[in-house]
């Protein structure tokens, strides 16, 4: 494991597009690492570094997003909703973040609006349509983040994270794992402290995330959002968690 | 009054029933007979596999596979009858019986087997089956499948001989099909083996970051029907159950790949759909096929086993019962003063790849012999080491259609191999590297 970034020449896998059908990062031998060690670039790091160069992209690359999958976006039980909740105090360290859904892994037919919706057969679009060169994935399952992960470094420039519950991502240029809340708030804590190093400043009212342009028509044509101010209109309805042998978020 | 000629439940050397069930006896002497599999408690697989105390059975492979199945906690089985591979899942129905395993029925023939493993591994629950020879041939659709839906499941080949013409005898050529499917694929040397890598297979299947099918492939008769000495946790405790929401993909939904691509559309029906869906699956599949190696090596060992491959004269590599023919190969080869190492492949896929090209860095000689015609190990091999080895590799002796390998041919092999003396049973074509007949060589690396 390095203790340090690693060096530009050293990095196996970086923001694309690496090419029309590149291998996959296990056959370039990237693998998963164990607890607490976090992967950048294709290279094993300490969890805390690859972190805050998740921040580092998130805060300087244009139109950073996040992508909620269902893990995080449908309340199946406590744990979820407080999953939830510190996805959104990372959201809240990143001025002009975009938070863009990947509700489900269905393709869309006729079509996707990829302004609106990320998917798993084309997240590229979603890339291209918005032009966004750092995003994060979290909640989602990991098949579906894989699929994803490839199609983004074969064919956009986009600096892609994935925030896993599991094992991590090899096809993440940044992965970290064993994502729980309380993993998802050290997140957050470590994007402010890189955001103050960084001298960027966060607007007066914490209105840190940006609407895209449905999200805004369905806010009254607002543009910016508080994450913090979110809250659950009303408790999740009966039958929103999942019987205990049933599948749960992770 | 009659004697009865037999005693009203037989059983088999286990003392376990042999019908279905045991007899429930109405009246004062009832006993549930689900009472022992009730009272099983879970362990942790590292307890289980690495720590747990052992007791020696003489038993056959199929009843070795029967008490792998008891101890994994299995939840579906569905059985179809086919030689060398019938008494196996006859003997889990006895488990059935005893509820062990709670559900089990024998479907209308492999293809049905097969997609119903599917979908009760889609369902979440932990599935085992086995097969042989032609019904593997005719379950493979199902079977090629299973990995592309990310579906954990072991599924045990006792390998025979595949049509045509109609034989039931040992031949292992039904692995070649099996190894691109993208499913990981063990090969049991011996009884203890195939009980081991069941259990194992389960565990392996079910992690996260692997989420895939294993086949657990035995040889046949040799090990099916053949007693040997097998190690065995006590049968009062079991694997965890399958955690199925821990898995790459949600359980059993019906609205998304890949069970929506049965359903409905390929995913790439539209022109909206990216370029190269299938074409990542396809790399997320294989990808998940190499995450498997770690746990391999946590839970089995490794990949592979190396028995005094350092400074022999030559090496054999081999897996499943050619593995077991081999070992007598080397002994008899010691006897002369002649130093053989031996190195056994217990997982076809993931290949150990880095492995074999470490261990043959130096070798002059590798011998690989096999149950089959086509010589599927004896390519991958090759291909493994190619550039990083200078040996010379007999890809032979094999034996096929049901015969037995007698170790004199592969003693044969090695000797000639080392000095220099022509085969009489593998051919030109099937050897390669050093001073080889080049011409002989390329045929070979058309076939690899």
């Amino acid at each position: 494991m390095l203790q340090t970034l690693p060096a530009e020449k050293d990095r196996i896998i970086i923001p694309g597009p690496a090419g029309f059908m590149p291998p996959s990062a296990a056959q370039l031998g990237v693998e998963l690492p164990s607890a607490e060690v976090g992967i950048a670039y294709g290279r094993h790091v300490p969890e805390d570094i690859a972190i805050a160069e998740v921040a580092k992209q998130m805060l300087t690359k244009p139109n950073a997003t996040i992508f909620p999958g269902p893990m995080v976006l449908w309340a199946w039980n406590a744990h979820a909703i407080e999953k939830a909740q510190a996805v959104l105090e990372i959201a809240a360290q990143i001025p002009n973040v975009f938070i863009i859904p990947m509700p489900d892994y269905r393709p869309k037919y006729p079509k996707v609006d990829p302004e609106e919706v990320i998917n798993p057969n084309h997240p590229n679009l979603t890339i291209w349509g918005n032009k966004i060169e750092a995003c994060i994935f979290v909640g989602v399952h990991c098949h579906y983040a894989n699929l994803t992960l490839k199609m983004i470094r074969a064919g956009t420039n986009c600096c892609t994270t994935a925030l896993c519950a599991e094992q991590g991502h090899e096809d993440a240029m940044l992965s970290i794992h064993d994502m729980d809340a309380a993993k998802l708030r050290k997140v957050a804590k470590i994007f402010k402290r890189v955001r103050e190093e960084l001298n960027i400043p966060m607007p007066a009212d914490g209105r840190t995330v940006r609407y895209t342009g449905i999200q805004s028509r369905a806010n009254g044509d607002e543009t910016h959002m508080n994450p913090m101010l979110f809250a659950l209109a009303s408790p999740p309805p009966p039958g929103a968690s999942m019987p205990p042998e049933g599948q749960q978020p992770h | 009054m009659s004697t009865p000629l037999e005693p009203e439940t037989k059983t088999n050397p286990q003392g376990d029933p042999i019908t279905s069930a045991a007899p429930i006896k109405v009246g004062g002497g009832s006993k549930d007979p689900h009472e022992a599999a009730k009272k099983q408690r879970v362990v942790t697989p590292e307890y289980m596999f690495l720590e747990a105390p052992r007791k020696r059975e003489f038993i056959t492979g199929s009843e070795s596979a029967k008490e792998a199945v008891r101890r994994s906690n299995v939840d579906l089985s569905v059985a179809y009858p086919i030689t060398p591979q019938s008494e196996t899942l006859q003997l889990v129905g006895v488990l059935y019986g005893e509820g062990y395993v709670k559900e089990f029925y024998r479907g209308e023939e492999e293809y049905g087997v097969m997609s119903a493993i599917a979908g009760g591994s889609r369902a979440g629950v932990r599935c085992f089956t086995a097969t042989a020879g032609p019904g593997t041939l005719r379950g493979i659709e199902p079977i090629a499948s299973w990995p592309g839906h990310r579906l954990p499941a072991v599924c045990m080949f006792t390998c025979r001989v595949v049509n045509a013409p109609l034989a039931i005898q040992p031949d292992n050529i039904e692995i070649s099909y099996l190894l691109n499917c993208g499913m990981i694929v063990f090969h049991a040397e011996n009884q203890q083996d195939l009980y081991d890598f069941i259990m194992m297979g389960f565990i392996i299947s079910e992690k996260n970051d692997v989420t895939l099918p294993v086949g657990v492939a035995c040889d046949g008769f040799f090990v099916t029907h053949a007693r040997a000495y097998v190690h065995m946790q006590e049968k009062g405790i079991k694997l965890p159950p399958r955690a199925a929401w821990k898995g790459a993909v949600p359980v059993l939904d019906a609205e998304n790949p890949p069970a929506r691509l049965s359903r409905d559309a390929p995913v790439q029906k539209s022109n909206f759909m990216s370029y190269n869906i299938h074409a990542v699956w396809q790399q997320e599949v294989w990808a998940a096929v190499e995450r498997s190696r770690r746990y391999i090596e946590q839970y089995m060992g490794g990949l592979l086993e190396a028995n005094n491959v350092e400074g022999a004269e030559a090496l054999l590599i081999a897996s499943g019962s050619a593995a077991a023919q081999s070992r007598e190969a080397i002994r008899i080869c010691k006897e002369q003063g002649i130093h053989v190492g031996l190195i056994k492949i217990r997982s076809l896929r993931p290949f150990p790849t880095k492995e074999l090209r470490k261990l043959c860095a130096t070798a002059k000689l590798i011998v690989v012999p096999e149950f089959n015609y086509v010589g599927w190990l004896a390519k991958d091999v090759a291909a493994a080491i190619y550039g990083y080895s200078d040996a010379k590799v007999i890809g032979g002796p094999r034996v096929y259609g049901g015969m037995s390998m007698p170790v004199e041919m592969i003693v044969d092999e090695l000797i000639g191999g080392l000095t220099g003396k022509k085969s009489i049973s593998v051919p030109d074509s099937a050897i390669m590297g050093q001073d080889v007949d080049q011409a002989a060589v390329a045929h070979f690396m058309q076939n690899i």
